[in-house]
């Protein structure tokens, strides 16, 4: 569904309304909840491009999630803080690139294929952090200083204060949103639509999927990556399990949850993913059983329920379906 | 004056020990229909494929215009200037009629990959884009439908889009699979009607089993059996031709 | 290296190798098959490893716990397959991978309630107890040698009935046209079911034998899970023969790969699978 209705797109204006107000309303801590909350919206729609748009399932999106993270990790000396400007683009960069040389063996397989390798060279980055004492081992990295944002030597605004970091946040997440929206209904995406349902017929037509596909790809990754430098300067904490397929996994469930292929479903999935987890973590004792304890058990119940009953998301159950299948799938698999 | 648009030689694709098309040789010329019969199992949508390029010839090669695309991709075959309709409806069922012939239509831009207009501006922008699409649509004689979404039309308007998508492509060939498939007798009509309208700009390929209209529409027919030419000729001397009859004409509707 | 080392690294490759076909073997089936991804397939290998652990303490036997053990992971494979799995054989693949993820979730909380979060051992039977030895010092377990031993004998067992038996002719017709079997009255259904209960057999079975030499704890589904899919990718979807041949190539590269190059041993495997996909992209033996 890439076109929002009407009421939607109402709701969705009065959630940004929200989130404008928010901190004022609320307190720090929950202000804080919220911008982990964007940052992983940031995250999700990153996927739904590759996901939704593109129609290629990635079990190892978080390794360019977190390795955007260990890169201000290690741009960060011990003693002090490193510059924002130069180090935030940089980590994207370096997501990008990660995303590109990946890419480039991943892409050239399809459906189940692309699902089982994206899953295993996810795991071997994370294999290759969690391994190496060098590189954190298991124990992960600490970012001790936020980056600082200074132009000619004065403080632009600083990231230590948890309101500046909210707006900096909520900044970059419509930043990014507005940016894939326009992407959407550009050739390019129109292309990626089309290599969604029906890639032969793109080829047939004389369309290069394999570079479209790897471009979306690659740019899924550096995204990402903005999202996972985020992460460590709210978080100051990086290790191996933000790279994992657990992590990719959590996002693909936010992306469904909200409803594929239009980014406002990838912000609302996120946010509602991150409040059913709290939720669940919070649940009061029950006689002598801790529920909160058991959250795993009442997640991966939620998990496969939504498959099974709402499998297009929050923002597909407020629209009728106007469902055609597509033809059969193997036609995906040529070429 | 008619030129050769495509030329296909001695084309052979081998599946382990079965030879599915055995030393084909081919030619289409511009504004000319030649059809290729046969019955089921003869190799003729692998005739098709090969030279679409979705299938690499064991041996053999293909012109396309003069250039050798033997072995080519689909896409860059698609480039070459081949236009493709499939025998099992192959379009976009979920997007409108317009967005499936306009993606064909888009196709023909300059792809440029680091211009950022590419990636920003919407794709409807394009007004070369928008007419080809819209020429394409109004060949197909489906202009006035070109708000209704590919999974609801018709049988019939499916076939129709099949071949508007490959128009859109603005290719110096059209290879078309079974286009009547599945139609009516007034749906196939139409289509007959439609298919003569583009043979005054194209070098066609028609594979087909309604023999109606391919003694309608063929300037040219070769008949294909168990992958190997066995007649070819002008609809005349094959509808003549004893052979053929005992293999194939005889049992035809 | 000399020579008795390079034989035990060797025996232990293939031991280990042949460990991974047994869980790759049930996944390309259940692939090949009813297209299904199971992303938990490895709870399955955790189950069996957790019931050797329940059933030997219970039973003081690694037989009837084996017995045991692979009749209550197929029964629970079975119920698994009837209330869940078989009405996702027609979905898309990511709802497939999202519902097993979320079974990932479940299992594991369910294990942990059972079981708890400890690390256990599993005791070997002392019977495969002794050591062969090889030189003045260096012997190779009698134990490993019986888990490759089964493994084979299974592998056999497995090959025969997928080409030279009645079912396993049905099994494959159901692989190639899923309707024209039906249309010739093979109950498709119960095929499909028998072909979950044997992956699910095959992955518990690995767990067993492999719990008295990999210990049991948390999380263990998931580790071989990626070595499994790696597996998968290299021999090609569908392929058995083809899962056979790159599990013992992946045993050979991941043994002999510690041992020579640690640094880099985790990511050889990976590397391997990488170069594989540049040559075939859809795997060595693809179906």
């Amino acid at each position: 569904m890439e076109v929002l209705p009407r009421g939607v797109r109402v709701a969705l204006g009065l959630g940004l309304a929200a989130l404008l107000v928010f901190p004022f309303v609320g307190s720090d801590f929950y202000a804080q909840m919220v911008t982990r909350m964007m940052i992983l919206a940031i995250l999700a729609m990153s996927l739904d491009l590759l996901q939704g748009v593109a129609g290629l399932v990635s079990l190892g999106h978080a390794a360019f999630f977190g390795l955007a993270g260990y890169a201000l990790a290690f741009l960060t000396p011990q003693g002090e803080p490193v510059g924002l400007w130069w180090t935030l683009p940089l980590a994207v960069l370096g997501s990008g690139l990660a995303a590109l040389v990946i890419g480039f063996f991943v892409v050239r397989t399809h459906g189940i294929y692309f699902i089982m390798v994206t899953m295993a060279f996810a795991q071997m980055v994370y294999f290759l952090f969690f391994d190496n004492k060098a590189l954190g081992g298991s124990d992960g990295l600490y970012i001790n200083f936020r980056p600082g944002a200074e132009i000619a030597g004065r403080t632009v605004f600083d990231l230590d204060s948890p309101l500046t970091l909210y707006y900096f946040t909520l900044a970059l997440m419509l930043l990014v949103y507005f940016f894939l929206r326009r992407l959407l209904w550009s050739p390019f995406g129109r292309a990626l639509a089309g290599i969604r349902v029906n890639e032969h017929r793109m080829r047939a037509m004389g369309f290069g999927t394999f570079g479209y596909k790897l471009s979306a790809f690659t740019l899924a990754g550096a995204l990402a990556g903005l999202a996972g430098y985020l992460w460590g300067v709210q978080s100051g904490y990086i290790n191996p399990e933000l790279m994992g397929f657990h992590m990719s996994a959590n996002a693909i469930m936010m992306v469904i949850l909200g409803g594929m292929g239009n980014f406002a479903g990838a912000i609302v999935g996120a946010f509602t993913l991150e409040t059913v987890l709290h939720l669940l973590k919070d649940l009061p004792q029950l006689g002598s059983v801790n529920l909160g304890k058991h959250w795993q058990l009442w997640m991966g119940s939620f998990i496969v329920l939504v498959v099974l009953f709402a499998s297009r998301g929050v923002l597909g159950l407020l629209q009728p379906s106007v469902r055609v299948e597509p033809a059969s799938e193997d036609r995906s698999q040529h070429g | 004056m008619a030129e050769i648009v495509l030329s296909a030689r001695h084309l052979t694709r081998r599946f382990g020990g079965l030879a599915a098309v055995d030393d084909v040789s081919v030619d289409l010329w511009r504004g000319r229909i030649h059809a290729v019969i046969g019955p089921n199992g003869a190799g003729k949508s692998t005739l098709a494929n090969l030279l679409s390029g979705d299938l690499l010839p064991s041996s053999g090669s293909v012109l396309i215009g003069g250039q050798d695309t033997t072995g080519w991709s689909p896409e860059r075959v698609s480039r070459a200037g081949l236009g493709r309709s499939y025998q099992k409806t192959n379009i976009f069922l979920p997007f409108s009629v317009w967005d499936n012939a306009f993606l064909g239509a888009q196709s023909r831009e300059a792809q440029q990959p680091w211009n950022p207009l590419r990636w920003l501006q919407p794709a409807a922008r394009s007004q070369r884009a928008r007419e080809r699409c819209a020429g394409a649509l109004a060949l197909a004689g489906l202009s006035h439908r070109h708000g209704a979404i590919a999974g609801t039309i018709s049988h019939g308007e499916q076939r129709q889009l099949e071949i508007a998508m490959a128009l859109a492509t603005e290719p110096q060939v059209l290879l078309l699979d079974e286009p009547l498939a599945g139609m009516g007798a007034a749906e196939a009509h139409k289509m007959v009607e439609l298919l003569l309208r583009l043979k005054q700009e194209h070098a066609m390929l028609l594979v087909e089993h309604d023999m109606d209209a391919v003694f309608t529409l063929a300037d040219h027919l070769t008949v294909m059996v168990n992958g190997q030419v066995i007649a070819s000729g002008s609809p005349a001397d094959i509808r003549a031709d004893p052979m053929v009859q005992a293999a194939y004409l005889g049992e035809e509707h | 290296m000399d020579l008795p080392t390079f034989l035990i690294q060797l025996l232990n490759s293939v031991q280990y190798g042949l460990l991974l076909f047994m869980l790759a073997a049930g996944l390309t089936l259940i692939f090949g098959i009813m297209g299904v991804v199971n992303l938990a397939h490895g709870s399955f290998y955790m189950l069996g490893a957790y019931l050797a652990y329940a059933l030997s303490a219970l039973f003081g036997s690694l037989t009837l716990a084996i017995i045991g053990g692979v009749g209550i992971a197929v029964a629970f494979g079975l119920g698994l397959e009837w209330l869940l799995f078989r009405h996702f054989y027609r979905r898309d693949h990511l709802d497939q991978v999202l519902l097993t993820f979320g079974l990932i979730y479940v299992f594991e909380e369910l294990r942990s309630i059972l079981w708890g979060d400890d690390v256990h051992g599993v005791p070997v039977p002392d019977l495969l107890a002794a050591s062969i030895p090889l030189t003045d010092n260096l012997s190779y377990p009698v134990y490993r040698l019986f888990m490759a031993g089964l493994c084979i004998a299974l592998a056999l067992g497995l090959y025969l009935l997928i080409s030279k038996t009645r079912l396993g002719m049905k099994i494959r017709a159901g692989a190639f046209n899923r309707d024209m079997a039906e249309a010739l009255g093979i109950n498709i259904k119960r095929i499909h079911a028998l072909v979950f209960a044997l992956g699910v057999g095959l992955a518990a079975v690995a767990g067993i034998i492999a719990a008295p030499v990999s210990s049991v704890y948390p999380n263990m589904g998931s580790q071989v899970l990626i070595m499994c899919f790696v597996v998968v990718v290299i021999g090609g979807i569908g392929s058995v023969r083809g899962a056979l041949i790159s599990a013992l190539l992946v045993g050979l590269v991941d043994t002999f790969g510690k041992v020579l190059l640690p640094q880099a041993a985790g990511m050889l495997v990976y590397i391997l699978m990488a170069a594989v996909l540049l040559w075939k992209p859809e795997g060595l033996f693809k179906q």
